[in-house]
């Protein structure tokens, strides 16, 4: 049990060292640190946000989501949609709304430990906050499809429109609306943030890989 | 040179392109020359054309409040496009509004008199409220002078939220102005009466009838005038006409012009003067000089008289307190218009060619002095007008009304010139102008028989000058003749340039009605309401109305055997509930909130053979009776077209036969 926590939690090191090699060992958990701010303030910002254009809006009408709410002209794109049979907004990622800040704080959290953890498991440790970016847009393309694909047929309008899933990002047409969706800075935020991850693996790496090898060896020996 | 020659059309191109309103190829001014010729218009055209025309999406920078004379509403106009962009229903049903025609109801008959409907009214002279002296654009007053009303419009949503009657008197005319503050509406009668409506015959004209102005508390904070807190001033039996308040220096002065003066009772048909000969006997008639302040102070003290339950400082009171100064002015007077300092009036009269300028601080003097020419045949001192005057300035024939820039001129209109006179004032106004003082300078001919008129906020204590409107009566061979109903005309002039450049650069045809004055207001003082603030708004209380339907809680309730509710919204394309099944002779209360968040997203409902349309503002409630003692099928319907699914917004309204 005792060797299976020192595996995981990788090979420690004295201070004297890590003073003399500030930076090698520094450089992990510092962008570790960097990549758990920027996650902690992009739960405050905009995460997406789609701009419907169409004449008889001449300011647009916007959608935006953050991780826990959607803001902008909800009830108007509601009150929209219902003509083509699709359900209202609300209803959608429920549950990723309900649960999305505390998940965030997890993942910031598990990142936390990571930059204790000296060995590869800080890369399982890494990997949700790395991945989320990717994950909140297949997740919201998947609820578009969900939505797009799923009208009610006793719509108004369901014969003239077809069945549709707007891309999650880039432009796309839904009757005389253009949509432009474009990612928000909590998104950024975030994106910016994996890349800090991988750069703090790959210091990681580059600081614990040896010692390991150094570790394994001496077992061996 | 030549690579940014090409540059430049390679970007001129593109922008062509870009624009799809724009033909393809190149404009020039030698095309706007070609288009000129074509049509016939001079230089001054199209420099008048370049100075109004509004193209699409540019908004006015000035908006007129102008009253609507007969149709008993209040026109709102931008300048310089002198475009109508709404009306304002007041005294008289408007069906696009809504107004009187299942809402508004209770309003309108506020200005009943004796349970006789009055649905119609002569509104005259609008005023927008004042903070210190200047328009706050907040609120609107306007009078009926056909039925002596006085309506109340909120500015946030342009609607009219009171109209109270005059339990004194039949006309006014003195009204609506109000004090600098906005503490009274002023309401000045016109055609003296007995009180109240009271009998009395012609021979007792002297003692029986009489004149009045009556003072409307204004509570800001309610938006409302108190009725509880208003009184009267009688007056001699004159007929009172324009009125002002004055302002800064003169503030807690008011004052007004009256006719009649000879007490004159016509009877042209027993071979007596007719009104016109016999009012305008006298050389003069008698500018009134009325201290409110010290009015307020009176009737605080509770020195009136209840008649019709309307406290009225009786005459005696007036004269013995020193609320009332008269002076003699010209015959036949129409404005008396106070200077932007309040230090100087105006009264024009328009049987003399000259405007005649009183100075305040000379009418002080005077009553402090008691320089007296006399007193009236009602025992009112008359101050000795060589001592009040301060000026009288040749202008023109038929001068009415004046108002003012902010350049130390003043306009004067000329009823029978057909004109607008522009000249100078003197004392502390004589800087802002290169001319000397009081004299005239210009005169811009219009067309035709000008009436009121209005500049920039010309009526202030801070004009702004650069465009003044002719209100004018007559158009003649303005417009295509409509039949021998013709439209009255609203000349825009160009007032921006000093001496004798003003010209006319607008026509505006008003084919709905006679609009007497109107005031002229910076567009950005004024900040509307796009939607309600709420869905469920009450407009008549400026609340959320707690009654009001939302969704999922739509339903149709039997409340007895006689009383259904109704509880529906509206929402594009689609009214909840969809049927409403009542019984015959049911009274049906029916509620409906329009849900939407949209801005222009209005619906509106109707119910045919009901008299009902209502038009129901994004987030408005509105709620109205009615007894449905016809058995039958009714369809309902939105009378505003809100969506592509417009006509399919409708239900079924089923009355069932009782047995």
């Amino acid at each position: 049990m005792v060797s299976l926590l020192d595996s995981i939690i990788g090979p420690r090191l004295d201070r004297a060292e890590i003073q003399q090699n500030e930076i090698r060992y520094g450089a992990p958990g510092f962008f570790l640190l960097v990549a758990r701010l920027l996650l902690l303030v992009s739960l405050f910002v905009p995460f997406w946000h789609m701009e419907l254009v169409a004449p008889q809006y001449p300011d647009n009408l916007h959608l935006i989501a953050y991780v826990n709410h959607l803001a902008g002209d909800v009830s108007e794109i509601d009150s929209l949609n219902h003509y083509i049979g699709m359900r209202p907004l609300g209803e959608a990622a429920q549950v990723e709304r309900s649960i999305g800040v505390y998940v965030l704080i997890g993942f910031v959290m598990l990142l936390e430990l990571a930059s204790w953890v000296h060995s590869r498991w800080a890369v399982l440790l890494v990997l949700p906050a790395l991945t989320f970016p990717i994950a909140f847009l297949v997740d919201l393309h998947l609820w578009m499809s969900h939505f797009g694909m799923n009208l009610d047929p006793n719509a108004p309008l369901s014969n003239s429109v077809d069945p549709f899933v707007p891309p999650v990002l880039g432009t796309g047409m839904v009757g005389q609306f253009k949509t432009i969706a474009q990612p928000g800075l909590g998104l950024i935020l975030s994106s910016i943030a994996s890349v800090f991850m991988i750069l703090a693996l790959y210091f990681h790496r580059r600081a614990y890989l040896p010692l390991l090898k150094a570790q394994k060896a001496q077992a061996k020996a | 040179m030549r690579t940014r020659t090409g540059f430049r059309s390679v970007l001129a191109a593109g922008v062509l392109l870009a624009g799809t309103a724009s033909p393809a190829g190149a404009q020039s001014m030698r095309d706007v020359q070609q288009a000129a010729e074509a049509r016939g218009l001079t230089t001054a055209d199209l420099l008048a054309a370049a100075k109004t025309f509004t193209p699409t999406g540019m908004k006015d920078e000035y908006i007129i409040f102008s009253s609507g004379g007969h149709s008993g509403q209040v026109f709102v106009i931008g300048v310089p496009s002198m475009r109508l962009l709404r009306t304002i229903a007041v005294f008289t049903p408007e069906p696009w509004q809504g107004w009187g025609y299942g809402v508004g109801e209770e309003i309108l008959a506020d200005g009943d008199v004796n349970g006789q409907p009055n649905r119609w009214g002569d509104t005259h002279h609008p005023a927008l409220s004042e903070t210190n002296g200047d328009y706050d654009g907040q609120f609107l007053f306007i009078n009926d002078k056909a039925n002596a009303r006085v309506a109340v419009i909120d500015l946030r949503d342009f609607e009219t939220k009171q109209i109270v009657k005059n339990p004194l008197i039949i006309n006014d005319h003195g009204g609506t102005f109000v004090t600098p503050n906005t503490e009274y509406v002023i309401e000045g009668a016109q055609y003296s009466t007995p009180w109240a409506q009271e009998y009395a015959p012609i021979h007792e004209y002297r003692e029986k009838y009489k004149g009045s102005v009556t003072m409307w508390k204004f509570d800001r904070e309610k938006g409302r005038i108190d009725e509880s807190q208003s009184f009267a001033i009688e007056l001699p039996p004159y007929w009172q006409d324009l009125s002002d308040a004055g302002k800064l220096v003169s503030d807690g002065y008011m004052f007004l012009n009256s006719i009649n003066t000879e007490l004159a009772t016509g009877g042209i048909e027993n071979k007596k003067p007719p009104f016109e000969a016999g009012v305008s006997m006298n050389a003069t008639d008698y500018l009134h000089i009325i201290d409110w302040h010290k009015a307020e102070k009176v009737y605080k003290a509770g020195k009136t008289m209840e008649v019709n339950g309307f406290p009225v400082i009786p005459l005696n009171v007036v004269i013995e307190e020193g609320l009332l100064y008269l002076t003699p002015e010209p015959r036949s007077p129409h404005g008396v218009d106070v200077t932007p300092k309040g230090d100087f009036l105006v009264v024009a009269g328009k049987l003399d060619p000259h405007v005649t300028v009183y100075s305040f601080a000379k009418i002080k003097d005077a009553i402090a002095n008691q320089t007296f020419s006399g007193k009236d045949d009602f025992g009112v001192p008359v101050l000795d007008f060589d001592s009040v005057v301060e000026a009288q300035v040749e202008v023109g024939l038929g001068p009415l009304h004046t108002q003012f820039g902010p350049d130390g001129y003043a306009y004067t209109s000329l009823f029978l010139d057909s004109a607008v006179a522009r000249w100078t004032l003197g004392g502390p106004y004589a800087s802002g102008h290169s001319e000397p003082d009081w004299t005239l300078v210009h005169k811009t001919p219009v067309h035709y028989n000008v009436g009121h008129i209005g500049a920039a906020e010309g009526d202030t204590v801070s004009p702004d000058g650069k465009y003044l409107v002719s209100y004018n009566k007559w158009s003649v061979d303005r417009f295509f003749p409509t039949g021998p109903l013709l439209p009255q005309n609203f000349q825009l002039i160009d007032i921006s340039k000093q001496g004798s450049e003003m010209p006319v650069i607008y026509d505006m045809p008003i084919g709905v009605g006679e609009p007497h004055y109107a005031q002229i207001i910076k567009a950005d003082k004024l900040d509307p309401w796009t939607v309600y603030p709420e869905i469920g708004w009450d407009p008549q209380t400026q609340a959320v109305d707690p009654w009001a339907p939302r969704p999922k809680m739509e339903r149709v309730e039997r409340k007895d055997d006689h009383t259904v509710e109704v509880y529906m919204t509206a929402v594009r394309s689609h009214f909840t509930p969809e049927h409403v099944v009542v019984k015959e002779g049911d009274k049906v209360i029916w509620r409906i909130t329009n849900i939407e968040r949209a801005v222009d997203a209005t619906h509106g409902f109707c119910v045919p053979q009901f008299d009902i349309n209502l038009s129901l503002e994004p987030g408005e409630t509105a709620t109205f009776e009615f007894i449905a003692d016809e058995p039958g099928t009714y369809p309902y319907y939105c009378t505003e077209f809100c969506s592509a699914l417009h006509l399919e917004m409708m239900g079924y309204f089923l009355v069932e036969p009782r047995e």
